[in-house]
C-alpha cells in the first residue's frame, strides 16, 4: 500500500511538471517545471530498484541538461516575453494528435499479455552494471565516449562565434 | 513488486509523459521548447525500459540501455543548444519557422 501511494505522489509530480512543460506559454515557468519532471523520474527510478540509474539521471539530467537549458533560455530570451499565439501545429490540432497517440497506445498495453518474470529481484544494482560495461557493453561504451567527445567538440566550433574574416570572405565571393 | 504495483502503472505514467512530450514538441515554435519536449519523450522511453528491466527478471539489459539513452540525451542537448545559440547569434530569433535562410 505504502508503495502505491509513493508511486502515485512521483505519478502526480511528474506528470503535473509534465503538463507545465507542455502547456506553459512562458519558456522560463516551462524550464523550472522541467525540474519537477526530472526530479519525480527520479522518484520512479528508484521505485524501479534502480539506484545508480536514478543517481545519474539526477546529475546528469538535473545537474547538467537543466542547467545549461536554463542557461540557454536566459541567453536567448527577454526573459518573459513569449506569448507567441499563432504556432507550428498549432494547440489544438497538437493536443488531438498526442491524445489519440497515447489513447492508442495505452488501449495496446491494456490488451497486451506482457510476458513477466514471477520472481522480481528488488536488490542493488551498481556491481551488475560496472560488470555489463565492461563484459558484453565494452564496445558500445567505449563507442560512447568518442560520441561525447564528437559532441563535445562539435558543440564548441558551432557555437564559437563566426571568424571576422572567413564571413567577409563568403560575402565577398557572393 | 511489493505493494501492488504493475507493470502497466509504469506503463500509462510513461505513456502520459510521451504525450506531454509529443504535444511540446508539436506545439512549440521556440527551438528550446522542441528540445525541453525531446528529453521528455526521453525520459518516458528510460522509464519503459526500467520498468521491462525490473518486471522481465532483474537482468542489467534495461538498465544499461537506459544509460546509454541518457548520454545521448547529454549529447543531443549540448550539440542542439549550441546550434540554437549559434543561430541566435545570427538571426536573433529562435523561432523554427524564421530560420529558413539554409531552405534551397
Amino acid at each position: 500500500m505504502i508503495a502505491q501511494a509513493i508511486f502515485y505522489v512521483l505519478a502526480v509530480l511528474t506528470v503535473g511538471s509534465s503538463a507545465i512543460v507542455a502547456f506553459s506559454r512562458n519558456i522560463v515557468r516551462s524550464t523550472f517545471a522541467l525540474l519537477g519532471a526530472f526530479m519525480g523520474v527520479v522518484g520512479i527510478y528508484v521505485l524501479l530498484a534502480a539506484d545508480f540509474v536514478a543517481m545519474i539521471q539526477l546529475l546528469v539530467y538535473v545537474g547538467g541538461i537543466l542547467v545549461l537549458t536554463l542557461f540557454a533560455v536566459m541567453l536567448t530570451q527577454g526573459i518573459a516575453d513569449v506569448t507567441i499565439s499563432n504556432r507550428a501545429v498549432g494547440r489544438l490540432p497538437a493536443l488531438i494528435i498526442s491524445a489519440v497517440a497515447a489513447g492508442i497506445m495505452i488501449f495496446a498495453v491494456f490488451r497486451t499479455p506482457w510476458r513477466q518474470s514471477a520472481r522480481i529481484i528488488v536488490a542493488p544494482t551498481t556491481y551488475g552494471i560496472g560488470n555489463a560495461f565492461l563484459g558484453p557493453y565494452a564496445l558500445p561504451f567505449e563507442l560512447a565516449s568518442i560520441v561525447l567527445l564528437a559532441a563535445l567538440i562539435g558543440a564548441v566550433v558551432i557555437s564559437r562565434p563566426l571568424d571576422r574574416g572567413v564571413s567577409n570572405r563568403l560575402s565577398n565571393e557572393e | 513488486m511489493p505493494g501492488g504495483l504493475t507493470l502497466n502503472h509504469f506503463l500509462v505514467l510513461s505513456l502520459i509523459v510521451f504525450a506531454l512530450g509529443l504535444f511540446c514538441v508539436m506545439s512549440r515554435r521556440n527551438a528550446i521548447g522542441i528540445l525541453m519536449g525531446v528529453e521528455l519523450i526521453l525520459n518516458s522511453a528510460n522509464i519503459n525500459y526500467l520498468a521491462f528491466a525490473l518486471f522481465g527478471g532483474g537482468r542489467y539489459d534495461g538498465q544499461v540501455f537506459s544509460l546509454f539513452v541518457i548520454m545521448l540525451a547529454a549529447a543531443e542537448a549540448v550539440v542542439g543548444l549550441a546550434i540554437v545559440l549559434a543561430i541566435y547569434q545570427d538571426l536573433r530569433t529562435i523561432d523554427v519557422d524564421a530560420t529558413e535562410t539554409l531552405n534551397g
